[in-house]
């Protein structure tokens, strides 16, 4: 079994079980759940989600976030500092115009507003923010949200 | 009207398909689980998608030339001599056609006099007996078993040939067993082609879909072959394109000059947006299909592992996406088998009989439907075969 066949099931659907992912590939479930414990170990598996159409929940904003580097530390420590507020989903270093697009959720507009001025851009080092709030989504993780009814083969064919 | 005497006898006399008879039966039933089907489950990769899109988009909307883009001609000749390792003149020895089907008959047409006998390996793909019938062949059987894997005995070849065989059609990986043709297999049966001067009608549309890291090889490419070979394959299976009906020949300018001919009257070209996403596939769509068979791989372990526990024969096929398990321990017919699984536990699965006589106690089982209702399925038909212990 290699990893990254493992992996592939698993990022296409985390909810299988060791026993099914035993019968794909082919090994024991004894064997895939000694090798996914080690990736959990190793943190190449960060974790299990659930993927949630959350459009109609809350507001989502993109947060482009110019910032000063630290001596020493570049940008981690201040990157670090920011990704621990529990409205950040994601926050990634980024290449280009600024530093680091901060992903927020929160229950409203405001509370994004009241997050971003409170919170980040107060935050030692920060030079800027500018937020961008989402409207809609079409891809998540991979998946298509509003995917189309699959065409339907025809039952028996030559 | 008087259609006995309007009809063509030839038409007439034509028995159905036997898929046709088993699709009759099934129309309409819902909640069906279907390993009846013959084409992938995946959509065709979006890359080669948007291509067919573009083509639209920019107008292209016009006929082709009888022999296809050029392109595309270029492209085929370009993948061919990497996967097949044969080359072929783009400008004289390649024909895209509609679907690998068309191909065979446009081939046929141009290699048969009323009377010639053409070979062909049972169970097989429904079109072939048929195809040569329609242009007063003669479809001569040479029946394949479970002790060759489905694969071509040589010896049964060579009795079967007599001084009115032209033609030897062949089809490995094989819908429906998913068998495939060993080389040395390949080799005794371009061995007896040679000696007997028979001319190969190879369909190799199965081709890229050959599991266990095993490469296919194409009698095409065995040596003193590609004269005497029209090697035919296509888009639909290994780019999951059955719906843009895109396949080709390759072979002696001689032979493709007759067949456009007849194309250029029937068919005149494959439809240019087929065509054009035709040649994205062949040039972008490899790592997608790659991805595809490394799916099937997965699922053919899986269900044949699974039809030998409960009781189905059952050999591992080396290409295609058909398993071909074995009914007859349980002392029923593949059509009452077929029928009581469909009837009794909604799962459609096809009688081996619509593929030939020799199919008599297979069904073929095709695994290109998603992992999770493999399962179900799987499921149901071992409770059904522990109904009939």
């Amino acid at each position: 079994m290699t990893q990254d066949a493992l992996l592939q099931l698993l990022e296409a659907d985390a909810r299988l079980s060791d026993q099914q992912i035993a019968e794909r590939l082919g090994v024991s479930a004894d064997s895939v759940a000694a090798r996914r414990a080690a990736l959990e170990r190793e943190g190449r598996i960060v974790g299990y989600r659930t993927i949630v159409n959350d459009d109609e929940d809350g507001v989502s904003a993109f947060i482009e976030v110019r910032c000063t580097p630290e001596r020493g530390g570049g940008f981690d420590k201040l990157a670090r500092r920011i990704s621990r507020f529990p409205e950040v989903r994601h926050c990634y270093l980024i290449s280009g115009g600024f530093d680091l697009l901060v992903m927020v959720e929160a229950r409203s507009l405001m509370d994004v507003a009241r997050f971003v001025s409170e919170k980040l851009s107060g935050a030692d080092g920060v030079i800027s923010t500018a937020t961008h709030f989402r409207l809609k989504t079409y891809k998540n993780n991979g998946l298509l949200f509003e995917e189309e009814k699959m065409h339907e083969r025809l039952i028996v064919a030559p | 009207m008087n259609w006995n005497r309007m009809l063509s006898k030839q038409v007439t006399d034509l028995p159905r398909s036997g898929i046709r008879e088993f699709f009759d039966l099934v129309t309409g039933s819902k909640d069906i689980i279907s390993l009846g089907v013959g084409e992938p489950d995946f959509v065709t990769p979006w890359n080669i998608r948007e291509a067919a899109i573009t083509s639209l988009e920019k107008g292209h909307t016009t006929y082709t030339s009888n022999y296809g883009l050029e392109s595309l001609r270029r492209a085929i000749a370009k993948y061919v001599e990497g996967f097949f390792n044969v080359s072929y003149d783009p400008l004289c020895e390649i024909l895209p056609t509609v679907g690998v089907s068309e191909a065979i008959d446009l081939a046929l047409r141009c290699l048969i006099n009323p009377g010639d006998e053409v070979l062909y390996h049972e169970p097989c793909y429904v079109s072939y007996a048929p195809s040569v019938s329609l242009c007063y062949g003669i479809p001569k059987v040479v029946e394949t078993t479970i002790d060759d894997l489905f694969a071509l005995n040589p010896a049964r070849l060579e009795e079967a040939i007599t001084p009115k065989t032209k033609v030897l059609m062949l089809n490995f990986p094989t819908n429906p067993t998913g068998s495939i043709a060993p080389l040395e297999t390949l080799k005794a049966i371009a061995d007896i082609c040679v000696k007997h001067d028979l001319f190969v009608l190879t369909d190799e549309i199965y081709s890229e879909l050959r599991y266990d890291g095993v490469k296919h090889v194409s009698i095409a490419s065995l040596p003193g072959m590609k004269e005497r070979t029209l090697l035919l394959h296509g888009f639909s299976k290994a780019f999951a394109m059955t719906g843009f009906r895109l396949g080709y020949a390759c072979g002696p300018h001689e032979l493709i000059e007759q067949m456009m001919k007849i194309h250029s009257y029937t068919m005149i070209c494959p439809t240019i947006t087929s065509q054009e996403a035709g040649i994205e596939a062949l040039k972008n769509g490899v790592p997608a299909m790659r991805e595809m068979r490394d799916s099937y791989h997965m699922r053919r372990d899986y269900v044949v592992g699974r039809f030998n526990d409960m009781g189905l024969d059952c050999h591992m096929p080396g290409g295609a996406f058909y398993t071909f398990p074995s009914v007859q321990r349980f002392g029923i017919s593949s059509k009452e088998f077929a029928m009581r699984l469909l009837t009794e536990y909604r799962v459609a699965a096809v009688p081996g009989t619509a593929f030939g006589a020799c199919g008599e106690g297979y069904l073929r089982c095709c695994y290109a439907t998603a992992y999770n209702l493999l399962e179900e399925a799987c499921d149901k038909m071992a409770r059904f075969c522990d109904s009939l212990r």
